[in-house]
């Protein structure tokens, strides 16, 4: 199996904040590795990290083979083959679908405009959106919106796909029109790195779940082992108060 | 009239540059920035009325080779200067209340900040920005009346010699309403096109 993403003793501050205390991680090329952890405990940071949208202060990561933190690496270029979904969609408000699917493949990989629009139309008829192509964000229902910016970031044709905490934002029953693209996504070999609070999703999609705490990865395994037989105390606790959310 | 337009022209322009100049990121640009914050106080802070009157009549008066010594060419100069400072200001608000999400999503892309400035941020900041924008506009087009301290021949100007010449206070009147019913016109334009862009956000996309 070739190495996709390689994190090694990573830490990251906010101020005296310290967020990411000594992060090691690997995923596999077509591996699917499921964050979980509650809210503050670094799961966002560690995406921001990877995708160079936060400057690490000490630690590596590398990609494919390549150092991204190394002094001097063009984080625009390393940025193209590293999608990212946010929790708040983040699509631009003043372009339609389309240009938003666009804008990456025209400005930053220099395609032509009339080979951007096919290859967004392409998934965009991929994952039902054909009729929303022309509408403007605000116009689509958050599902909608979330699937559009999964297509956006899908349009860049990255090797490496984060998604940070995508459903989070979404009524509940718009949540499962977007883990299906993702389960597709998955079946298809994407290699992702996805931050959830989703565990019903997390032990379907994920060969790999990592438990963060207070920015340490605290506990990682199979998702049968983490779910069922958890090994640490501070994983059975978080587990144990998913589960008397009712959201396990 | 001709001094209003050629003025607003070079100042949205230029203006923008200063906005643009001011949110470049690292130490690398902190000369150019603090530059910018250093033009944006002085000329907000020295009255228009002083800086025509040092251009306007210093100028011409050190009789230099190969600069223009128009009066009305200083005058101008001295708008430009004055607004550049204001209108700057007002796209940095705009800039600003973009949220950094939207930044971040561009660059995440792998767009560069300032491809980033001009797709995303720039234009959703313009459109929030088009009523203060119009403020100044305005602000603008009055002060074009300061420029008859040069004794050049403007509306107001030209006010009080047709005034003097046969004692008519209706004149000014006359001006008032020529300043108006070009002001009007202007923020009734405005309106529209933020409506429009409203509505265009919220329909349903026919074409594109």
């Amino acid at each position: 199996m070739t190495e996709m993403l390689h994190v090694e003793a990573l830490h990251k501050s906010f101020g005296k904040l310290e967020v990411l205390r000594g992060i090691d991680l690997e995923l596999a090329e077509h591996e699917v590795v499921c964050l979980i952890g509650a809210s503050g405990s670094g799961k966002s940071t560690l995406l921001r990290c990877v995708n160079l949208l936060e400057p690490v202060d000490a630690g590596r990561i590398v990609l494919a083979g390549e150092e991204i933190t190394a002094p001097g690496v063009d984080v625009n270029r390393v940025r193209r083959g590293i999608g990212i979904v946010f929790q708040a969609f983040n699509l631009f408000p003043h372009m339609s679908v389309l240009a938003n699917v666009t804008l990456g493949p025209r400005k930053a990989l220099g395609l032509s405009r009339a080979a951007a629009n096919a290859r967004a139309e392409d998934l965009l008829a991929r994952f039902g959106l054909r009729e929303k192509r022309d509408d403007y964000p605000d116009r689509l229902s958050g599902g909608q919106q979330q699937r559009v910016a999964i297509v956006r970031a899908l349009a860049m044709q990255p090797r490496l796909l984060l998604l940070d905490e995508v459903t989070s934002a979404l009524d509940p029953e718009l949540v499962a029109e977007v883990l299906e693209v993702i389960r597709e996504l998955a079946g298809e070999g994407m290699t992702m790195l996805i931050a959830t609070h989703e565990m019903g999703f997390a032990r379907d999609v994920a060969a790999r779940v990592c438990f963060l705490d207070e920015g340490v990865i605290l506990e990682e395994g199979l998702p049968e082992q983490i779910f069922s037989a958890p090994r640490e105390a501070r994983t059975q606790q978080f587990l144990q108060r998913i589960v008397e959310a009712g959201r396990l | 009239m001709r001094i209003f337009l050629t003025a607003e022209a070079i100042i949205l322009v230029t203006a923008l540059g200063l906005a643009v100049i001011r949110s470049l990121p690292g130490p690398v640009f902190f000369p150019v920035r603090v530059l910018a914050i250093v033009y944006a106080d002085f000329f907000r802070g020295v009255p228009t009325i002083l800086v025509i009157l040092m251009l306007g009549v210093g100028m011409p008066s050190l009789q230099l080779e190969g600069i223009p010594d128009s009066q009305i060419f200083w005058a101008t100069v001295s708008l430009v200067l004055v607004y550049t400072a204001y209108v700057s200001e007002v796209y940095r608000a705009g800039i600003e209340s973009v949220h950094p999400s939207q930044d971040a999503a561009a660059r995440s892309l792998g767009l560069t900040h300032l491809q980033s400035l001009r797709h995303v941020v720039i234009p959703q900041a313009v459109r929030r920005v088009i009523p203060p924008l119009l403020n100044d506009f305005i602000g603008l087009q009055k002060d074009t009346a300061l420029v008859s301290v040069l004794g050049v021949v403007e509306a107001l100007r030209q006010t009080q010699i047709n005034e003097a010449a046969d004692f008519n206070g209706t004149h000014y009147l006359v001006a008032a309403t020529l300043f108006v019913a070009i002001t009007i016109p202007l923020a009734r334009f405005t309106d529209w096109l933020v409506a429009r862009d409203r509505r265009r956000r919220q329909a349903a996309g026919v074409g594109a």
